[in-house]
């Protein structure tokens, strides 16, 4: 913790704590560089864990946490980590933060942990993760790498929780176990293929299709 | 220097004791919450199988009331210490555990659910039953009516089944309903159990069938398996229960 106070006084002098780029750090990974949409990592999860958006804001929760805090860490050791291990430290620490979320959630919301169960372990495969660390943390200071895991880990949040919003009011008729249409006495047949992962794929797709067709980017 | 071997080596020890060190802590601090989680949402899955629960009910409360628990053995005898001779608590036998031993071996906890009139009635016999479904182990409860031969509910629980399909057993609570009312014994008094048919058609079904998961054969069969183990080596206990009220009429 020191380091983190130590580093940040330093940044201080010569940067505004939130300058432009600071700015541009979180902000870039919740359209234009999005770590779902854009650069099409995390997919598994957003398929899985998607049926109901109750579930999700935990896993978004939790995705956050994990990459904010592996980022930070990484970003502390970064100079003392060998080169030739680093990616099997990353892994570790990853592992680390992940295995505290699953234990927390197992002692606190438990319904929450059996519903989740091995998603919230398969958090340390989750590309994103990982990526944020060996492209960002690996080389730069803590307090920019927190800001960075912050972007990408709210740019994750908000596909996830679209997607879940929609696959929920479609496939289940509620919204955050709230059966809207029965209560505007709307009668509504469920749609079975909102509930499958097919469902998550075509609502993932058209949200990239809106955006890609906003921001104009072209993959290369 | 830092790509030298013993750098290398001694920092993997670091990390490794840091992580591991953190693990250690966390599991020991989190432990007493997580095993009082784990029995809250053990007693909801007990109560479920005879109740519609809510999230403002008191379970504890409701159980400790409602529920009197016991552990039989496979010849229907109650079994009061352990194989140590520990006191034994119904709700602390591990039941996949006890499904790798041979029935004759098996701890069968029963959570008899009182009348709230009368506490010395028993209005339900509920009882864990274990087997595999599909990918994974699936588990539940059922609850057998006074009598010992009609089903009064049933939860299921699963590790890993198909969602939509097989997952369908504890996520639909449709597939619970079909269950109730259902008689376990045929006419001849012989134990048939209650089992799933293959294909889902809403037609009404005899009283030892229930309609099945359309797409979930699979995962049905293992329900189908689990039921007819678990009340197999229960018949022993139902066998004496019935005998001593006979007895006592």
């Amino acid at each position: 913790m020191s380091t983190e106070v130590a580093e940040e006084k330093v940044v201080k002098k010569s940067e505004a704590l939130f300058s432009k780029r600071r700015k541009k750090l979180v902000a870039d990974p919740l359209n234009e560089d999005n770590p779902i949409t854009i650069q099409v990592l995390g997919i598994c999860s957003a398929l899985a864990v998607t049926v109901k958006m109750e579930p999700t804001i935990i896993m978004a929760l939790g995705v956050t946490f994990t990459i904010v805090f592996s980022n930070l860490l990484i970003s502390l050791i970064r100079n003392f980590v060998p080169n030739r291990i680093r990616i099997i430290v990353q892994l570790a620490v990853v592992a680390l933060f992940v295995t505290l979320v699953s234990e927390f959630l197992k002692a606190y919301n438990y319904p929450m942990y059996k519903v989740l169960g091995a998603f919230v372990g398969l958090i340390i495969t989750n590309c994103i993760v990982m990526g944020r660390l060996e492209a960002f943390a690996m080389g730069n200071k803590p307090y920019d790498s927190i800001l960075d895991g912050f972007g990408s880990g709210l740019g994750y949040a908000w596909i996830i929780l679209a997607v879940s919003f929609f696959r929920e009011f479609l496939g289940s008729g509620s919204i955050l176990n709230f059966k809207v249409f029965q209560a505007l006495g709307i009668p509504y047949v469920n749609n079975g293929l909102m509930v499958d992962s097919i469902g998550a794929f075509m609502i993932l797709a058209i949200i990239i299709w809106v955006q890609r067709t906003k921001t104009g980017y072209v993959e290369q | 220097m830092r790509q030298s071997n013993t750098y290398i080596v001694i920092f993997t020890l670091i990390t490794t004791v840091f992580v591991g060190g953190t693990l250690a802590v966390t599991s020991i601090l989190l432990g007493p919450q997580q095993a009082k989680s784990i029995e809250y949402d053990t007693k909801s899955q007990i109560l479920s199988a005879v109740m519609q629960l809510s999230d403002e009910d008191d379970v504890l409360g409701i159980y400790d009331k409602r529920i009197k628990s016991l552990v039989v053995n496979y010849n229907g005898e109650e079994v009061t210490t352990d194989s140590k001779g520990q006191p034994l608590v119904a709700e602390k036998v591990d039941v996949s555990k006890n499904y790798k031993l041979s029935r004759e071996e098996r701890l069968l906890p029963v959570f008899r659910y009182m009348s709230e009139s009368d506490p010395n009635k028993v209005e339900a016999y509920i009882l864990p039953v274990y087997g595999n479904g599909l990918w994974d182990r699936i588990w539940g409860f059922v609850a057998l009516g006074e009598q010992l031969e009609t089903m009064k509910g049933v939860s299921f629980g699963h590790k890993g089944e198909t969602p939509g399909l097989g997952a369908r057993i504890s996520d639909d609570p449709v597939i619970a309903e079909r269950y109730q009312g259902k008689k376990i014994y045929d006419d001849k008094g012989k134990l048939v159990s209650v089992s799933m048919v293959k294909g889902e058609k809403g037609e009404p079904l005899d009283e030892h069938h229930v309609d099945g998961m359309s797409g979930a054969t699979m995962t049905g069969n293992g329900v189908n398996r689990m039921l007819m183990e678990y009340l197999t080596c229960y018949e022993s206990y139902f066998k004496k229960v019935k005998s001593q009220r006979m007895a006592g009429l």
